[in-house]
């Protein structure tokens, strides 16, 4: 029976991790070197498969953190204990150690700085990784398009890029909003407490100023906030989700 | 052939099931992952029908009430996500897709699945006859759970668990094969687990 032609394939390649970079206690992010690699766009990601020494392979797919102008590939890589494969890329794998991966996978979740609309980033917890690749691919390329960044840790320690969040938000770039539901510092003038309805009701730009909506997360804190954006009369279609669940790593 | 992984174990010894049911780069999971590319939609039941039309002599259309009462069927099946996990012995019930385009006639050797949130899948008529494909409308003994697809869902068990659709509404039948929703985007055409077609050229 004759299929759809389709081209090309998505062949495994071979990198190097050049550097690690320490983002938080759990999260990690590689840096790659990967001769091969074809580029990608912002909000993609790669699959990894790593192999034992009896040959047992075990794969994984990681959002890319870095922009497609960045020179190197960043993955970063949230730990989940008990994890098989997200504890060997945070607490083992070393510079130097080779990494076998393919991609980039996944063409829906991206942001192209062509496209027009302000930029609304909604991320919870290690959601924020392929939402900075868009982050930096709008600081590369810098588009006439506002950006606002709404992202929930559970404390100031858990929030991956923080000096890369602050500092644009330092200076004006972005409007980077911070929200800490477990515990806060003091004098912490950002939000406390979930990004529930209320809070997006007055974060979010209205529906007549067509923000393109982009909410990155665990599946709890996507179907949260996305319900709540429908609810506020954001219309879905403007509305892109990439969820993780609690298996995985 | 790979390179080794420097101090990678992995996690064999885990007791993952009948390894003979895990197709190759899958993990077993208890947990249901969801993946959706857009806000879970919440349509009324007293909305809600399903429909087949497309390359059909006459289209068809239930309403929820009408649907319940079509012959159903429970099985028990594995499934298989392509971002990896794999879950084994999941029970559904729901109407079997021979039970469905019975109801119809046509010459087409295609369909696209269409759902509530605008996602699509396309589908061979040969992978969805034969006792391959139901539209499920419970899960574990429930309704299946919105973020799961309810009120009804495609169920392919067989193919990657992306064809089998959340939110269905209904079946358009095509002469040629349309690429659907992820199938655009660069995941494979047919999506067969134990061949691990994951992404074009596969």
């Amino acid at each position: 029976m004759a299929r759809a032609a389709l081209p090309g394939r998505l062949g495994w390649q071979r990198g190097r991790v050049v550097d690690t970079i320490e983002e938080t206690r759990r999260a990690k992010s590689l840096v790659l070197d990967l001769p091969n690699w074809p580029g990608h766009r912002a909000g993609q990601h790669v699959d990894i498969r790593l192999t034992a020494e009896d040959g047992y392979q075990a794969q994984r797919g990681y959002s890319i953190a870095s922009a497609p102008e960045d020179d190197r590939l960043i993955l970063t890589v949230d730990r989940l204990e008990g994890g098989e494969v997200s504890p060997y890329l945070t607490d083992v794998i070393e510079p130097g150690d080779e990494l076998e991966l393919r991609g980039p996978v996944g063409g829906y979740f991206v942001w192209d700085a062509s496209l027009s609309g302000p930029l609304l980033l909604i991320s919870g917890g290690s959601g924020i990784v392929p939402l900075r690749a868009m982050l930096r691919h709008w600081a590369a390329a810098r588009p006439p398009v506002e950006v606002r960044v709404l992202h929930s840790a559970r404390t100031l320690d858990d929030v991956i890029y923080r000096d890369e969040l602050m500092r644009r938000a330092a200076f004006d770039e972005v409007d980077v909003r911070i929200a800490l539901t477990r515990a806060w510092p003091d004098g912490w003038r950002g939000h406390r407490g979930r990004i529930d309805r209320d809070y997006l009701n007055g974060a979010a730009w209205p529906p007549r100023h067509q923000p393109r909506i982009y909410v990155c997360g665990p599946t709890a804190f996507v179907e949260a906030a996305a319900t709540a954006l429908v609810d506020n009369g954001q219309r879905p279609e403007t509305i892109k989700t990439e969820r993780f669940g609690p298996t995985g790593g | 052939m790979s390179p080794i992984s420097r101090g990678f174990l992995g996690r064999r010894r885990r007791a993952d099931g009948d390894p003979s049911r895990v197709p190759p780069g899958q993990y077993v999971t208890d947990d249901f992952p969801v993946l959706s590319a857009g806000p879970t939609p919440h349509t009324p039941l007293d909305e809600w029908s399903f429909t087949i039309d497309g390359a059909v002599k006459e289209s068809v259309s239930w309403r929820w009430e009408e649907f319940l009462g079509l012959p159903a069927a429970q099985v028990t099946v594995d499934i298989h996500c392509v971002t990896k996990w794999s879950k084994l012995d999941t029970s559904w019930r729901g109407v079997s897709l021979d039970t469905l385009l019975e109801t119809v006639e046509t010459e087409a050797e295609y369909l696209t699945a269409w759902c509530d949130g605008d996602y699509t899948t396309n589908l061979a008529l040969e992978d969805v006859l034969d006792g391959n494909a139901w539209v499920a409308y419970e899960s574990e003994g429930g309704p299946v759970h919105p973020e799961h697809g309810g009120p009804a869902r495609l169920l392919v068990p067989h193919l990657y668990f992306w064809t089998s659709a959340k939110w269905i509404r209904g079946l358009t039948l095509t002469p040629t094969d349309e690429l659907g929703f992820w199938e655009t985007y660069g995941y494979h055409n047919h999506g067969d687990p134990w061949l691990e077609q994951r992404y074009q050229g596969d």
